[in-house]
């Protein structure tokens, strides 16, 4: 397989994932500020920041409206991180290998960018926003459905799955930082809504159900966290997508330094223990583990797209 | 309200599908699908046309300075250029026995230059090709062919005559525009293919790589066969996706490629160097590498013509292929199938005057309102006199140039393209066709299945480029019997 296949395949993957989690990532703000009351709303500035965008939308704009940060997020092309702009970024390394994308893949792709642009006024719109949102997710995961059931599960395969769960691990540890945001607030009844916070977290990555099952414990602060980094079932969770990338690396020759790098991210988290963080801690931590997950992407570059041992990223991040 | 042909008008033109306000034959039962159709239905089905197109993802490239690359959706008309099955046996015989005697040629000036010897080819005019490579001399191919993939352009005049207008040997593309229109008709209309006996178009690709593999220069079952690319911004990037998808090889660009120091070429995989037997290039000779011509292409590769020529990689078509297809040397084949062949063409030429030959170029000054004059070296009509469109200072221009310099121009009469009905504002409009058939050629030659139709949507334009207007229609051979 060629280096720059793989690369393509790679990058078509972390576009597409990252298009579903900004559309979680939206969602689940949207429905805080319409939980939360008035004193407690932190607003849509910490989303901004979240995305990793903050410069770019500050040279832009002048106000953190709900507004303009979600036309940022969903349809602002010069935004490397809005939904629109991970879609057609997708499309383009789609198109970039369509002798080896399956035919019905790019298809759905062409098919969800096209729908996703022509739709953006409804994602900004209050009122469309969930459907638009919905579909953004849908599409995503009729894509993944639809990569494993008509694509070789080759080493191209690998390379998805690479793509997928590397920034899935980065994109939730986002996710988890929104509450960062509001817990680092001081007011006295915060904790009332301890549950709700929860709540919105756990059902944006679809994972309500499962932590009632699993722990059978109430929307609390210390065994939420522990699900969310470290559950080994729950496909969103930040050991499950580690334990996918090492699969993954497994599959592939040439794997000892990204894999070494990857046991070393999951010795940082295992002793890791979720009571003994407040807000502030958690967003540091998060902050360590983003730039983990850097090191692993930098050395598969090096290991099989011919990138130079010390290049920064070639796509932006 | 419904299509009613009786009311359809030809305008002097030969109509592929209609002859004096009546279907032909081979076009009858689609004629009375059409004129079944209220307009409703008609309108639906465009719309449902467009959106298979749009899903597919069937697209061209165009570049312009403001918006830079943009993939636009293929422009598609429904009704089909229908042709009937024994016209296209003659013209298939033709092509084959056109192709055989352009690759003899070709072989021939990089050798011995026999045909020039028998005073049958004019040496002097491979001094002023553009398209002669002095690097290919005495280079032998594979099989000794040189063109492996020609895509020649028909054309039919207001006779119903059918003439070859140009070869294409360089690179010619248009390929996968035929596959995808029949998947999109098969889609839209599948009862049409129910109700007529149309042969299938879809065994080129297979064929496609049968040819190219049997040029690998390694024995063995699996020859790396790669489709050499100059990358997505390319007009054409769309058709060497598909035809590598289609045959299962890997699509590379330049820099995926690398010769080493045992003059062998290998692509860049993520296990490492892995070898490449035989390379489908859709890059121009000139970019291909640039050691040996343009030192500035990054398109290329360094060092490609170099394992050429050391047989360690097939290059298909064959740099310096081109030396045949440009437009004073189009003159000559006939004459060179009936040196080569002994035999008399099928297809006929446009009747082409050599401004070369003194008697021929008198003929050409004094009928400058009537002809229309091109370059040799030129193609996409740059540099061309349209005679009756033109003024007298732009024919003075021209006959100047001429006398300038004979050998770089011929002059040709301005044919009457024929035409097939084509939708526009629901109703069928004779809009102006050509045929690209495309040819391959190995151990046999092979013709697809009719070609890729291209239609100037425009009214009253002769111009087929889809950068320019143009758009495309399914091509039908159909069996009658």
């Amino acid at each position: 397989m060629l280096s720059r296949v793989a690369e393509h395949i790679y990058w078509l993957s972390r576009y597409v994932e990252r298009a579903e989690n900004t559309a979680r990532l939206i969602r689940v703000n949207t429905h805080l500020q319409l939980d939360l009351p008035h004193h407690l709303r932190s607003g849509w500035e910490p989303l901004v920041a979240i995305s990793g965008a903050g410069e770019s939308f500050h040279r832009r704009y002048f106000d953190s409206r709900e507004a303009t940060v979600v036309s940022f997020l969903i349809g602002d092309y010069e935004n490397s991180s809005s939904i629109i702009q991970s879609l057609k970024w997708a499309r383009e390394n789609a198109r970039t290998i369509r002798d080896f994308f399956p035919r019905e893949g790019w298809e759905l792709m062409n098919d969800l960018y096209r729908s996703a642009s022509s739709e953006i006024y409804l994602g900004i719109s209050p009122r469309g926003r969930y459907n638009y949102l919905q579909q953004v997710i849908n599409g995503v995961q009729t894509l993944t459905g639809m990569l494993s059931g008509t694509m070789s599960h080759d080493e191209g395969y690998e390379f998805l799955r690479l793509g997928r769960f590397l920034e899935r691990a980065d994109m939730s540890t986002r996710l988890i930082d929104v509450l960062t945001a509001l817990l680092e607030q001081e007011h006295s009844d915060i904790d009332a809504y301890e549950g709700v916070l929860w709540m919105n977290v756990l059902e944006s990555l679809g994972g309500s159900q499962v932590y009632r099952r699993v722990t059978q414990q109430g929307l609390r602060w210390s065994p939420v966290l522990a699900f969310l980094f470290r559950n080994r079932h729950f496909p969103r969770s930040f050991l499950y997508c580690l334990s996918e990338l090492c699969d993954a690396l497994k599959a592939l020759k040439n794997n000892e330094f990204a894999l070494e790098r990857l046991n070393a991210l999951e010795e940082h988290i295992r002793p890791l223990q979720p009571d003994t963080l407040d807000g502030e801690s958690l967003h540091l931590l998060i902050d360590e583990l983003q730039l983990l997950l850097g090191g692993i992407h930098q050395e598969i570059g090096v290991a099989y797209f011919n990138y130079p041992q010390e290049q920064k990223q070639s796509q932006s991040q | 309200m419904t299509i009613q042909w009786k009311a359809y008008q030809e305008k002097g033109f030969f109509d592929e599908l209609i002859g004096n306000g009546v279907p032909r034959p081979a076009a009858d039962k689609v004629c009375a699908y059409f004129a079944s159709l209220e307009d409703a239905e008609l309108q639906e089905l465009c719309k449902a046309t467009d959106l298979v197109i749009r899903a597919m993802g069937i697209t061209f490239t165009v570049y312009n300075d403001s918006e830079g690359s943009i993939d636009r959706a293929w422009p598609f008309d429904l009704i089909p250029r229908i042709i009937d099955r024994k016209e296209w046996q003659g013209i298939e015989a033709g092509l084959k026995q056109r192709v055989r005697a352009l690759n003899l040629f070709i072989d021939d000036i990089y050798h011995q230059q026999k045909i020039v010897r028998d005073k049958v080819f004019p040496g002097g005019l491979l001094e002023d090709s553009v398209n002669f490579r002095p690097e290919c001399v005495g280079v032998d191919p594979p099989l000794n062919i040189w063109a492996h993939i020609c895509g020649s352009d028909l054309v039919r005049d207001g006779d119903g005559t059918v003439y070859v207008l140009e070869d294409n040997l360089r690179v010619p593309s248009g390929v996968s525009y035929m596959l995808e229109n029949r998947l999109v008709m098969k889609r839209v209309l599948p009862e049409l293919f129910e109700e007529n006996v149309i042969l299938p178009v879809d065994s080129y690709p297979a064929q496609l790589y049968q040819t190219l593999a049997a040029l690998s220069p390694r024995p063995g079952d699996f020859p790396e066969v790669v489709v050499l690319t100059p990358g997505i911004f390319n007009s054409a990037y769309f058709e060497h996706a598909y035809l590598a998808q289609q045959m299962g090889a890997e699509l590379v660009e330049g820099s995926d490629l690398v010769v080493e120091d045992d003059d062998c070429v290998y692509m860049r995989t993520i296990f490492g160097l892995s070898r490449v037997d035989v390379i489908y290039r859709r890059i121009d000779d000139l970019f291909m590498d640039p050691e040996a011509f343009h030192p500035d292409s990054v398109l290329g590769v360094p060092g490609l013509l170099r394992a050429w020529k050391a047989g360690n990689v097939a290059l298909a078509n064959a740099p310096g292929a081109g030396v045949a297809d440009d437009k004073v040397v189009y003159a000559y084949v006939p004459d060179m199938i009936k040196y080569y062949l002994g035999e008399e063409a099928l297809l006929p030429n446009v009747p082409t005057y050599r401004c070369l030959y003194q008697k021929e170029r008198d003929h050409v000054l004094a009928n400058l309102d009537q002809l229309v004059v091109k370059p040799a070296n030129e193609s996409g009509g740059y540099g061309m006199l349209i005679g009756p469109h033109a003024d007298a200072a732009e024919r003075e221009k021209f006959a100047d140039l001429i006398r300038k310099d004979p050998r770089n121009y011929i002059a040709q009469p301005m044919l009457k393209l024929s035409t097939v009905p084509t939708l526009y504002e629901g109703r069928p409009e004779g809009r102006h066709v050509d045929l690209r058939p495309f040819i391959l050629s190995g151990r046999d030659i092979e013709v697809t299945t009719g070609g890729l139709t291209r239609v100037a949507l425009r009214p009253g334009s002769t111009v087929v480029n889809s950068s320019q207007g143009g758009g495309s229609k399914d091509t039908w051979i159909v069996d009658l019997q």
